[in-house]
């Protein structure tokens, strides 16, 4: 500025910038096109088929077979999703997916975060190599483990409950939430918890009352990426509920076609909907969150 | 001090339920599930013993070949274009939009979060060509087209099982990567521009081997989670037509519960299972060698 107001100039506010926008301009405006063009057609493929799945869950069956497929419905009523939720049973689907995902949730995060933190904070021999057994159990496909817990599931006489769900889930949870909270315990000083003890609390209460509430944003971002592996589940669910009244909304969603012989398009597009919207609700309000876990969850695979 | 930091007592309270759960219902399992190899019949009929004759089938068995060749086909292609494609992405969202990148980095992230049950049936009726046109026949016929029986020809159907994937996972690549590029220091960036280097060049000198170490681990994340691939598939073709579009997962689980042998079953559990192992140690190896070389 102060070489700018030594040189007296023509163009009276910024003397370099002036001459320089007039010829670069158009340029980069005809460099940013593709770029433009490239961002419309990746949202159109990414976001179309959501809303072409929305507004045919309000369409008729008639606007189904005689309207093109890009038309919009009609009218905007809800009787497809009164159908699918009676007829189509999706209530009781939706009922059996959040009485075995919330208790396995609740259950992977206590023990999983008391197990990081036995892991990671207190001191002992052979903690490495439990972390790294719990480590393998991250590779391992689910198909490596369903016989025989089917075989025992069905001789203890847990089968035709939801008890066969919440029992594998937890334990299939438990790897990645005990990997992950041992890396989150690893970033707080362990100053915190040698002071602790030196004010005498046992480590079971330093947990408790110390570890546990520094790494709660953790702990959170943890559990939503569990709710998304388990809500969205299908293998597990498939293999142990054998029923239709036990069926979790992605087991009962998946026979959903069948159920009503030939396929009556409007009910399922709206079994579809409710479906999406519970995991596009959580996704509203804690999308950078929900991305910052999963990306942080990506050995899973 | 260490006394309680290694208080005995602490930890069994603390990571004893964890401990007990995971090897109850999974560590235990694994080696029951090899047991199983040895055997033949169900949990219901009850066991025999066979021997190897298990492996010699799986061997010799065309449906496990066809399977593995499809499995592989399926991880090779499917992370060949996550990768790629959420590169050019998050390349698109370093350097084209900058900051501004945030909400578009949302939009397309969304699908991640989707149920796969629910965006197979959405890409079944998408692609439908019975009893009524879906949207991509529909479209094709408006431009001249004819009708394209998409999920009743093996190799259509493989197209439509790769670019539902690609269309559900390339955000998740994508923001995965944009953490790596978003690391590179800007004045590395700086100086390699003043030297001249710009668009490819840029990218294929100085970006390119940057985000080296990122691009490796997400080629891991894909192919240990291709390998596995299950949901998607059973949801949009059922592995077929016939069984043309059948994984390994697949056919373990009809193998098992579809045909009641359990011993066969947990054989080609385990075969899976090797294959897993067998790319990740692969991989991490060659990827250890080539940093320590750089």
């Amino acid at each position: 500025m102060t070489a700018n107001t030594a040189v007296p100039t023509r163009t009276s506010q910024k003397p370099t910038a002036a001459p320089q926008r007039p010829r670069t301009s158009p340029v980069k405006f005809l460099k940013r096109v593709p770029v433009q063009l490239s961002i419309a057609i990746l949202l159109v493929v990414e976001i179309y088929p959501l809303i072409w799945l929305f507004m045919g869950s309000f369409k008729t069956q008639d606007e189904f077979l005689n309207s093109p497929v890009w038309a919009m419905p009609q009218s905007f009523n809800f009787d497809n999703y009164v159908e699918a939720w009676t007829t189509g049973n999706i209530g009781t689907y939706v009922g059996n997916s959040l009485i075995a995902t919330i208790p396995s949730l609740f259950l992977i995060v206590l023990f999983g975060v008391a197990a990081g933190f036995a892991l990671e904070v207190l001191v002992w021999k052979g903690r490495g190599t439990v972390l790294l057994v719990f480590l393998a159990g991250i590779m391992v496909p689910g198909q490596m483990i369903l016989l025989p817990l089917f075989s025992a599931y069905f001789q203890v006489g847990l089968t035709g409950t939801l008890w066969p769900l919440i029992i594998t889930y937890t334990a299939t949870g438990l790897p990645l939430t005990v990997f992950m909270m041992a890396t989150y315990f690893r970033a707080v000083p362990r100053e915190v918890f040698e002071a602790a003890a030196l004010d005498g609390a046992s480590m079971i209460r330093a947990f408790f009352s110390i570890g546990f509430p520094m790494v709660r944003n953790a702990v959170f971002t943890v559990a939503l990426v569990q709710f998304f592996f388990i809500w969205n589940d299908l293998l597990i669910a498939l293999t142990f509920t054998n029923n239709a009244d036990l069926s979790t909304i992605q087991v009962g969603l998946l026979n959903f076609t069948g159920e009503f012989g030939a396929v009556q398009y409007g009910p399922l597009f709206a079994a579809i909907c409710i479906n999406v919207l519970g995991t596009l609700v959580l996704y509203l309000f804690l999308n950078q969150r929900v991305m910052k876990g999963l990306a942080g969850g990506a050995v899973k695979g | 001090m260490n006394n309680v930091l290694g208080d005995k007592k602490a930890i069994a309270v603390l990571l004893g339920p964890a401990l007990l759960v995971y090897t109850v219902a999974m560590l235990l399992p694994v080696f029951w599930s090899a047991g199983y190899t040895f055997l033949s019949g169900n949990a219901i009929t009850g066991f025999t013993f066979a021997g190897l004759a298990n492996f010699e089938k799986l061997f010799s068995d065309p449906a496990v070949g066809e399977a593995l060749w499809f499995t592989i086909r399926y991880a090779v292609v499917i992370t060949i274009g996550q990768v790629l494609l959420g590169y050019m992405l998050s390349l698109l969202y370093v350097f084209a939009l900058k900051r501004g990148s945030s909400l578009i980095r949302t939009l397309v992230f969304f699908p991640v979060v989707l149920p796969t049950v629910a965006v197979a049936l959405l890409f079944q009726k998408m692609f439908e060509i019975a009893p009524q046109n879906g949207l991509v026949n529909s479209a094709l016929n408006a431009v001249g087209i004819g009708s394209i029986d998409w999920l009743g020809n093996g190799s259509t159907a493989f197209l439509v099982i790769v670019i539902m994937d690609l269309w559900r996972s390339m955000g998740f690549y994508a923001v995965l990567l944009y953490t790596g590029l978003v690391d590179i220091p800007d004045d590395i960036l700086e100086s390699a521009r003043l030297d001249g280097a710009r668009g490819l060049h840029l990218i294929r000198h100085i970006i390119l081997p940057l985000s080296l170490p990122v691009l490796l681990s997400s080629i891991i994340f894909s192919i240990n989670g291709t390998l596995k691939v299950f949901d998607s598939i059973v949801a949009l073709t059922d592995g077929g037509p016939g069984s043309a579009t059948t994984p390994l997962t697949l056919l373990m689980f009809r193998t098992s519960f579809t045909y009641g042998d359990y011993g066969y079953g947990s054989s080609i559990a385990l075969l899976l299972t090797i294959l897993c192992l067998i790319v990740t140690l692969f991989i991490f190896r060659s990827s250890r060698r080539d940093l320590t070389k750089d």
